[in-house]
């Protein structure tokens, strides 16, 4: 793989992030409001608690937090920070620091979103190869608008009719949560089985909804593909259908479905944060979530910058393992 | 006087009624051999159906709280039944779909004006410009919108209203549009029919707005239907994590409502189950237009969807 496309692909990478954390600075700063003052305002009007010392408490958290700095200064600051992942205090739950919150409830979202992603990714594919190919079960082709129907619809929404049916109507699932309230997570195999019910029906939201998509893809592919020249090739000369199946068309058609993975991870990610708002699972979407309504401004932006590097990371991943996919890559002008 | 006038243009207007008549005929035939666009058309407008029946027959200022007795399951009075802080659901339903697609429409707009402009000058005049529009485009779409919208919406005090959240979706709906569009400009520019356009002494601007601009029509459809179903999710996003208009009525704000409160598991379905049918229909119906639009666009995927 020449040297120059991996270095724009790095490149690349570092814009992103460098644009993530530069937009996370400056857009809560456009309306020249104080972040602290604003905070404290909305909490003390919330809370109803002692006004008296607020000014001199605004004062404190502005040092403390070094926004009585210059702009500039404030920015260059900020930059250190994010490059060490040091995404300050939180604003409502002072002691705590916004990493540690991040860092409890990522393994959650980690979890759920590659297991799903990768689940429904597999069986997609497959479910689309099969589709196209002309000696596959009949019942197949019934499965696809349904399929289809249900990816039309967000994550979320097939998360609510799933808690309806699943855990309020038939009481087979949790109602909510990411294990059952009362325990704590531990590294035990009753806490894992605990932890596994209960992340069935938020993945289960995921996969339902996302199968179609990459069946559609997939099947679209393989129909082009089984209309290549080396198809009709391989089949003039005598080749089994499996062999035709599974070694010619379904490698041929799979390198636009990894491609398509890199490009709908964000849409991916933002859905699953929604899921977790609906089930009130303990990652990052529902700490998300936790903290837009709480006016919690650094978990908020950390959340959201963690996102963006992670799926920048994943999507560098992708872009620079194609090769070993298909050979008929080189990145000569990329 | 009049009369005369009449019988003159009378065999004129039945000539035109006659042509007319024809031309739907073809263009049901037509929504026959694309039956993506026809269901698709068919579900977008039993909604405006429901939302024009909705207006006869509703009071639509009870979406607002306080309307009726509150947590009143569906009867003949209230269709819908009523929300935990007494809103009339069936008004609130009627009231709200048109302001989700308000959003999306305006927002769409917005973006695949902004992307076709920004498509047109990347992919026809090429160099810098297409440069750095690439680069943006490239580093933009790499970051998930929604995150982006959130940090916005945070700022904007007291509440977004309905307009100024098409206007914030919208800011970001030209990314993806923008991509799509400059690589068909790119393919389009090299025609035949454009090089000779060009060559015969055309302006560059008379060359995209007399032979590129008609000729990417249908592709610009397609393109605006998939903008404002995207803008629709991402504003429904915003809407469910507590970031849309409060005082609107819009599908997003009910969902949000329904999870606030926890419709759900205390059992209260027709909160619910309205919203997810309406968002549902929405959603496939643009989809599928979508589609049929593609094949219209792009007769070479034909039959394969």
């Amino acid at each position: 793989m020449p040297l120059d496309y991996v270095a724009k692909r790095v490149g690349m990478f570092f814009l992103v992030v460098w644009l993530a954390a530069t937009i996370n600075f400056f857009l809560p700063r456009l309306g020249g409001q104080d972040p602290v003052r604003e905070m404290m305002i909305q909490q003390a009007a919330l809370g109803g608690n002692a006004q008296s010392g607020l000014e001199e408490m605004i004062q404190i958290y502005n040092d403390k937090f070094g926004l009585n700095t210059p702009l500039l200064q404030q920015y260059w600051n900020y930059l250190g920070d994010m490059s060490r992942l040091d995404f300050n205090y939180s604003i409502t739950k002072y002691p705590a620091r916004v990493s540690d919150i991040i860092g409890r409830a990522l393994p959650w979202t980690l979890l759920l979103l590659t297991t799903t992603t990768l689940f429904s990714w597999v069986v997609g594919t497959l479910l689309g190869a099969f589709m196209a190919w002309p000696r596959s079960p009949r019942f197949l082709k019934f499965l696809l608008p349904p399929l289809l129907s249900l990816n039309a619809i967000p994550f979320f929404l097939l998360g609510l009719v799933l808690i309806y049916l699943f855990a309020f109507n038939w009481r087979i699932f949790p109602l909510f949560g990411g294990y059952t309230p009362g325990t704590f997570p531990a590294f035990t195999p009753s806490f894992l089985k605990d932890a596994l019910y209960h992340s069935i029906l938020p993945a289960l939201s995921i996969v339902l909804v996302s199968l179609g998509g990459w069946a559609l893809g997939m099947r679209a592919m393989m129909v082009t593909t089984q209309g290549e020249d080396f198809v009709t090739y391989a089949d003039a000369k005598g080749l089994k259908d499996r062999t035709i199946f599974l070694k010619y068309a379904i490698r041929n058609a799979l390198l636009p479905q990894a491609t398509a993975l890199a490009l709908v991870l964000g849409q991916i990610v933002s859905g699953a944060v929604l899921v977790e708002v609906v089930f009130s699972y303990p990652g990052i979407g529902n700490t998300l979530y936790e903290g837009i309504r709480s006016g919690d401004f650094y978990v908020v932006q950390g959340i959201i910058f963690i996102l963006i590097v992670s799926i920048g990371l994943v999507t560098l991943f992708l872009d620079l393992i194609y090769p070993l996919f298909d050979p008929r890559i080189t990145y000569r002008r990329a | 006087m009049s009369s005369a006038a009449q019988v003159l243009t009378a065999p004129e207007g039945s000539r035109a009624e006659g042509t007319r008549r024809a031309s739907a005929r073809a263009g049901l035939g037509y929504l026959r051999r694309n039956p993506s666009l026809g269901i698709g058309l068919m579900l977008l407008l039993t909604l405006v159906l429901f939302v024009v029946i909705g207006h006869l027959t509703v009071d639509t200022v009870q979406f607002r709280p306080l309307s009726t007795r509150p947590l009143q399951p569906p009867s003949w009075e209230l269709p819908f039944g009523s929300d935990k802080q007494g809103r009339n659901l069936y008004a609130v339903m009627v009231e709200g779909t048109p302001l989700t697609l308000r959003i999306g429409l305006l927002a769409g707009v917005i973006g695949v004006t902004l992307g076709a402009t920004l498509a047109f000058i990347a992919g026809y005049y090429g160099g810098w410009a297409d440069n750095v529009i690439r680069i943006v485009v490239d580093v933009g779409l790499t970051i998930p919108g929604l995150l982006i919208l959130i940090i916005i919406a945070m700022r904007v005090r007291g509440g977004l209203t309905v307009d100024q959240m098409a206007l914030v979706v919208g800011l970001l709906a030209w990314l993806y549009p923008a991509r799509t569009i400059r690589s068909q400009v790119l393919t389009l520019k090299q025609r035949g029919y454009v090089q000779v356009a060009r060559l015969s002494g055309m302006s560059n601007p008379e060359v995209i707005a007399k032979e590129l601009l008609p000729n990417l029509l249908p592709y610009l459809g397609a393109s605006l239907v998939g903008s404002v179903s995207a803008a629709i999710l991402a504003s429904i996003g915003l809407e469910v994590l507590g970031l849309g208009p409060f005082e609107a009525p819009t599908l997003g704000m009910t969902i949000y409502w329904v999870n606030y409160n926890a419709a759900i598991i205390n059992g209260w379905w027709w909160w619910w189950v309205p919203p997810i049918i309406v968002i549902a229909i929405l959603f496939i119906g643009l989809f599928l237009v979508a589609v049929g639009l593609d094949e219209i666009a792009n007769p070479r995927v034909r039959n394969r969807v």
